[in-house]
């Protein structure tokens, strides 16, 4: 395939049968491999996709600096974005993610303003918020209640899904910014009657939750409850499992959330493979493995090993 | 009818440091009820009595692992050796 720049080749990626994991030929397992993106994550498309449309509509003027709160894979895709169209990038990220997403986002010219680790991206969104009422001449595109970061799966994910695999029942994501579920959530609705859509929350260590406060949690402003089927929430142990079980079992080398949401695939597969349905599961492969390397996820001698190697890490 | 309860870090106040509990009830409604008879103040930090005894928003339960907003909220019925968690609602996903 051929494309007028490299920022022209977001998006169109495979859709791949799991021929191992699935549990039979009528009910297949497909992943959608969203690692095959420029800077390598499914954040090229809202990063690229939320950039557009804030020159289109003025918000973004030529030499402006862009704010983004992001754990790593939106700000890596905003950065090189920036880089190549002249912006400056300032991230606000939490200080206990891996070294390599450090190193990518300081690689495409990106300041980081580190939060603390204690607060997770819950701390990292109300610190770039504080730092966008300071600067209000920065740009904050705002990933957690931008309306195009949605807009682009509904855009391009959503429709690519559909062309690949007209019979799907079923579509399983990860639930961070929400806005891949909402998005292709809200495509799949109107065009498949009955289709599913399942997310898969990453659930971390005590550690990484610590100090979180009840009375001042975070929901997304973009998540609407009414796209979802449903919701689970998946442990590292389960992640980490699924993540290696990918790799051995199917060559797929995807970062630790793709386990999560893999194991919720697999528990939708499993239901539909005993009540006796048919079933067509596509779920996101957000993006490979190489920034979770250093973790040692994928090469501890046993899945125990390797869940002790993530502990107190934000893997997702 | 013995349900396990995974409590999260900010919640253990109520339960002496423990990590999980034990309670019983046929609906999370009511083991609510019941944990509150034996770690007091739990129940209010959990349940929106002025919002009609729904769960406060930014607290999310999860029957063996699923959203009880997705089942019957509240008053998502239990059976025996089910386990349920608490945790505080946050921003997560590879953001």
């Amino acid at each position: 395939m051929r494309y007028d720049s490299p920022l022209a080749a977001v998006g169109g990626t495979p859709l791949v049968r799991l021929p191992s994991l699935s549990p039979s030929e009528t009910v297949r397992v497909w992943a959608k491999l969203e690692d095959r993106n420029p800077t390598g994550s499914v954040k090229d498309r809202p990063a690229l996709h939320m950039i557009e449309q804030a020159e289109k509509d003025g918000r973004l003027t030529p030499g402006a600096t862009i704010l983004e709160p992001t754990s790593g894979n939106t700000g890596i895709s905003l950065a090189m974005a920036a880089k190549l169209k002249g912006y400056r990038m300032v991230c606000v990220m939490p200080e206990n993610t891996s070294e390599e997403r450090r190193a990518l986002l300081a690689m495409w010219g990106a300041e980081i303003i580190p939060s603390p680790a204690a607060g997770g991206s819950n701390t990292a969104v109300r610190q770039a918020k504080e730092l966008a009422e300071r600067h209000p001449d920065w740009v904050m595109l705002y990933q957690y209640g931008n309306p195009d970061n949605a807009g682009a799966h509904y855009a391009t994910t959503g429709p690519e899904i559909l062309a690949d695999l007209p019979e799907i029942t079923h579509f399983v994501a990860g639930l961070g910014t929400t806005g891949t579920l909402m998005g292709v959530g809200r495509y799949l609705r109107e065009h498949v009657p009955g289709v599913s859509i399942v997310a898969a929350e990453p659930r971390y260590d005590d550690v990484v939750y610590g100090l979180r406060n009840l009375d001042e949690g975070f929901v997304p402003e973009l998540y609407d409850a009414s796209v979802l089927t449903t919701r689970y929430s998946v442990g590292s142990e389960d992640a980490v499992r699924r993540t290696r079980e990918l790799l051995a079992r199917e060559g797929i080398f995807a970062g630790v959330s793709t386990g999560a949401v893999l194991h919720a695939a697999l528990g939708v597969a499993r239901k539909a493979e005993r009540a006796g349905e048919r079933a067509d599961i596509a779920f996101i492969v957000a993006d490979g493995g190489w920034k979770y390397l250093s973790t040692g996820v994928y090469t501890a001698a046993t899945d125990e090993e390797a869940v002790a190697t993530l502990h107190g890490q934000l893997w997702a | 009818m013995a349900i396990e309860v995974r409590i999260p870090t900010i919640l253990r106040t109520y339960t002496s440091g423990e990590k999980a509990v034990e309670g019983s009830g046929a609906t999370i409604d009511e083991l609510f009820k019941d944990l509150e008879t034996r770690h007091a103040g739990i129940r209010e930090r959990l349940v929106d009595e002025a919002a009609g005894g729904e769960l406060r928003r930014f607290v999310n339960v999860y029957l063996n692992d699923e959203d009880v907003r997705f089942l019957a909220g509240i008053s998502t019925e239990l059976t025996d050796g089910d386990s349920v968690t608490i945790l505080p609602a946050v921003a997560g996903g590879t953001a």
